[in-house]
């Protein structure tokens, strides 16, 4: 479990993270989800640990984050997944060598246990006969398989996805949200995901996180952002036509 | 504007700071070492040898055509041509041409990976991007002098052909010249300049990409801007350590 309280993060005279406080459950996808410069992509890295918040607290498993030795970071770094926008996978790297790198530099495994484990998470995300192909010669959708792939090698214990569907078609993108909540399930994992997709707030949010302007403005389920009253959520969600047609469906019970 | 140049001096030497901290673990840096022997020097091999050889029959051509003097021994040639290039040439026109080739290489590939997000994959595995990126190059410039040297031989004999073969001299005359006044203290002057802008050649580039934000044409404007500040700085230095060790 990861708890936030009262984060706030600047850059220079404009504040971004206004004092977010909120919760993500282990087993379950976490959404956070905002429009565009709501500040979710501040607030994932603030979790990840690459910017530094100017105040408030980031808790993991009841430990707070900014009390934590150089050590106790460093482990704790061990045990986050993470699956970057554009895949983030080393150009000049096979698939393989993308996958087995966190193995590599951060446990003491043999070639082989490495291969093995290499083998059994390509297998895990569905992709064959792809270990000697280097990331531009596949599709976008089988990179972020791969991003995957190199996130859950090290069996972490926290997995931070941002957007993980941007670029993919809508088949590829649900193939990627449901193998993401399958790892969460099968690894009892905190999961947690900055998306833009409301397919994905409606097939997997499971605990949905909306910020704008930097605070927190609503969290619930997917089958609570139905009956939401919260403008500022249902503006966002139900922007789209078709989101605003499954609502009045939702509505009328069809 | 002061300002921002003097934040930029500090952060170049904390980044100097952040890259020898938390070491790579050694068998993937062995590695890596390997790989930036091989992209930064000798890729660099060629295109050295073949500006060296002909700069060098170009110097020895021009001091013989500007010496009209009869009373002017010819094996100045020989002499004029070896101080050329000891001194000046294969350290510092090398290490210009250098930062064009390795400089813009290496700020554009480590922008790239900036850009890419591929820096902060690194970061968040708990692997000191700095160290795994920079370092490798800090080591693998420590065999920048010997390019060096190879540039001053090529040199030198790029100056006896055009000397020798261009009727200016014979083999004789250029060979006394060449041993004429010779001062040993000279070439270790040009090691240690060549080892200071190895280190300026694979520090400065680095912070250009390093530390770079946008996308694909801020990366062309990094290594533009990275050229410059690399060829500014060996400049600058050229003329510290000259004051400083021949004056």
């Amino acid at each position: 479990m990861i708890k936030v309280r009262d984060l706030r993060k600047s850059f220079d005279d404009l504040e971004v993270l206004k004092g977010v406080n909120t919760e993500f459950e282990k087993g379950k996808t976490n959404l956070i989800i905002g429009q565009s410069g709501s500040g979710k992509t501040v607030f994932l890295k603030c979790l990840l640990g690459l910017f530094i918040p100017d105040s408030g607290t980031i808790e993991y498993n009841e430990k707070v984050y900014q009390n934590f030795s150089k050590d106790e970071k460093r482990e704790l770094s061990t045990q986050m997944g993470m699956v970057f926008q554009g895949g983030a996978l080393f150009d000049s790297m096979t698939v393989e060598e993308n996958v087995m790198f966190p193995l590599k530099m951060l446990t003491k495994m043999g070639r082989a246990e490495m291969k093995n484990r290499v083998e059994e998470v390509l297998d895990r995300v569905n992709l064959v006969n792809t270990n000697t192909k280097f990331p531009s010669e596949i599709s976008g959708g089988m990179q972020k398989r791969v991003s995957i792939a190199r996130a859950i090698v090290n069996k972490p214990r926290y997995l931070f996805c941002d957007e993980p569907n941007s670029g993919l078609d809508p088949r590829t993108a649900a193939v990627i949200d449901n193998l993401i909540q399958e790892i969460t399930r099968e690894n009892d994992i905190t999961t947690v995901i900055n998306t833009h997709d409301m397919n994905s707030v409606f097939e997997i949010g499971e605990n949905i996180v909306y910020l704008e302007n930097g605070v927190k403005a609503w969290q619930g389920s997917k089958d609570n952002i139905y009956k939401t009253d919260n403008k500022q959520v249902t503006d966002f969600v139900y922007a789209s036509n078709l989101f605003q047609k499954v609502r009045i469906a939702q509505k009328e019970g069809l | 504007m002061i300002s921002n140049y003097i934040k930029s001096i500090g952060q170049y030497f904390i980044m100097i700071y952040e890259t020898f901290k938390r070491m790579t673990k050694s068998s993937e840096l062995r590695r890596l070492i390997l790989q930036e022997i091989d992209d930064l020097i000798i890729s660099s091999l060629g295109i050295v040898v073949f500006i060296s050889f002909f700069i060098g029959a170009v110097i020895a051509i021009q001091t013989a055509l500007n010496f009209s003097n009869p009373f002017v021994p010819k094996s100045l040639i020989g002499f004029a041509a070896r101080q050329s290039i000891i001194l000046e040439f294969a350290p510092t026109f090398v290490s210009i041409i250098m930062a064009g080739k390795v400089g813009s290489y290496i700020t554009s590939s480590i922008g790239t990976m900036r850009v890419s997000e591929q820096i902060d994959a690194l970061e968040v595995m708990g692997i000191n991007s700095l160290n795994y990126l920079v370092f490798p190059k800090i080591i693998a410039m420590c065999m920048f002098p010997f390019v060096i040297a190879i540039s001053m031989f090529v040199g030198i004999i790029g100056a006896y052909f055009a000397g020798v073969y261009g009727g200016f001299l014979n083999a004789d005359q250029f060979l006394a010249g060449l041993q004429e006044d010779f001062i040993p203290f000279q070439v270790f002057y040009a090691f240690l300049k060549s080892f200071i802008f190895a280190f300026i050649l694979a520090t400065v580039p680095s912070f250009h990409g390093y530390y770079m934000r946008g996308g694909s044409l801020e990366v062309g404007h990094a290594a533009t801007t990275s050229f410059v500040w690399t060829s500014v700085i060996i400049i600058f230095m050229n003329y510290f350590i000259t004051q400083l060790l021949l004056s």
